[in-house]
């Protein structure tokens, strides 16, 4: 039996841990699959001991906060906060249906959308990466929770369950570098793929040589990619680069104030704006 | 007993990270980093190895990202930085302070690399990296300062100075 001395024994160690690093990163790559339980669990754990140290440092502001410091008017700002986002909520619902009535007049046999099922949640923690843009909320599968649900905010689109645990999720936003969702200008219908930057801007990428973007232009959630139902904003156009007649480079400021993150919403139940029962021209194919 | 000592300090720093991001916003200091560094520095190769695999699979886990990016950086800096540690002597100032920062470059190369691998855009890598360097640097460096403030801290640095030189002589 060969002996290794401690330096052999931690070289090897290195290059196995380096080989399994890459083993991993390889087979993700590869073959992306849904969250193994390993993976729940570890996110589980971790998740619950953040949501532990934010409740610990909550309480002691939040007595603070109500009792020493502004009592009376902590209550009553917090009422018309949660009013304002009711009724910021319902601007962003009444914003998507006009689009859809536009997009979709002349149309018969439409069935009312169904309101979206949403449930509240608070922000409890911040990436544990600089690399990474997510943050932690304080709901999960208990919940009703699930991953790829879209997550929002009384401005726009906030990102996507990357990681539900039990009670808490990880929130992968919307600018975190591999983040992505189909948008469309909201003035010209000119759609494209809005893409994480990592430095707080999105661009959007695969618009047609003929699309018109302007400087300003809203862009709102196209609704096609299986993740974000249509009509959330996303962001305004920052910069417009031409090469050609073809978009070099489309920046998107978005609306959202991720440093300033505190309730969002899970849209449990996202269906589309508008959903055709039997169009006529389906009819028609039938006979 | 030290394990779990290291561990406990890994894990709080990840906890620090996602605490502070919110406070003072993030990106400037990695936490998890400086907490991989300081363990290898003051725990050999083997320790900063081992924290930086915990540290970097914690923060990939949690990111959404695929799991691996930021281990492999953190495991590799880890590492490095332990073998630096036992071939050198980094009890100054000046020298803590390369060694944070050329950790942070280590780090952030492997990062950036395998980001544009997989396809993934990472808007000014020379700047965020070598910013969070000079922020990890200043960062570790206060922290060994503070080591050394505490009871009996001397003493025991002088031994593990003592045992670095003892194997780099066997």
């Amino acid at each position: 039996m060969v002996r290794l001395d401690a330096s052999s024994r931690s070289r090897y160690l290195f290059v196995a841990v380096v080989v399994g690093h890459v083993l991993l990163i390889s087979a993700q790559v590869v073959s992306p699959s849904g969250p193994s339980l390993l993976r729940l669990a570890f996110v589980g754990v971790v998740t619950e001991t953040q949501r532990a140290t934010w409740a610990l440092g909550g309480g002691v502001r939040s007595v603070w906060d109500g009792y020493v410091a502004l009592r009376g008017m902590r209550a009553e700002n917090e009422r018309l906060a949660r009013e304002n986002t009711d009724l910021r909520v319902r601007l962003q619902e009444e914003r998507a249906n006009t689009n859809a009535t536009e997009q979709l007049r002349g149309l018969l046999d439409l069935r009312p959308r169904v309101p979206w099922t949403t449930t509240g949640a608070e922000v409890v923690a911040g990436s544990t990466s600089p690399d990474f843009r997510s943050v932690t909320i304080d709901k999960g599968f208990s919940e009703g929770v699930k991953g790829d649900m879209p997550v929002i905010s009384p401005a726009g689109v906030v990102g996507r369950v990357a990681q539900p645990g039990g009670h808490t999720a990880t929130v992968q936003l919307i600018i975190d570098r591999s983040a992505a969702a189909a948008g469309r200008v909201e003035r010209s219908r000119a759609e494209g793929i809005a893409l994480g930057n990592g430095d707080g801007t999105l661009r959007f990428e695969y618009l047609s040589a003929t699309a018109d973007v302007q400087r300003g232009d809203v862009v709102v959630t196209a609704g096609i990619d299986g993740v974000y139902p249509a009509g959330l904003v996303l962001g305004h156009v920052e910069r417009v680069e031409k090469n050609g007649p073809s978009y070099r480079l489309v920046t998107i400021r978005p609306v959202v104030d991720f440093s300033a993150l505190e309730t969002v919403l899970v849209l449990l139940a996202p269906t589309p704006v508008w959903t055709p029962a039997t169009t006529a021209r389906d009819d028609q194919v039938t006979r | 007993m030290i394990a779990l000592r290291v561990v406990a300090f890994v894990l709080g720093a990840l906890l620090l990270q996602s605490a502070l991001v919110r406070v003072v916003g993030g990106g400037v200091i990695d936490f998890g980093l400086v907490a991989v560094v300081s363990v290898a520095l003051l725990h050999g190769r083997v320790a900063g190895l081992l924290a930086g695999t915990l540290a970097g699979l914690v923060q990939d886990a949690l990111g959404g990202g695929v799991i691996g990016m930021s281990g492999l950086g953190k495991s590799v800096s880890g590492y490095l930085t332990g073998v630096v540690g036992t071939q050198f002597i980094v009890t100054q100032t000046a020298s803590r302070f390369l060694v944070f920062f050329g950790a942070t470059v280590m780090n952030g190369a492997l990062f950036v690399g395998l980001s544009v691998l997989l396809g993934l855009p990472y808007g000014r890598p020379s700047l965020d990296v070598a910013l969070r360097g000079v922020g990890n640097a200043v960062v570790g460096v206060l922290l060994f300062h503070l080591i050394e403030f505490l009871p009996g801290a001397r003493e025991w640095w002088r031994a593990v100075l003592e045992r670095r030189r003892k194997r780099r002589f066997h």
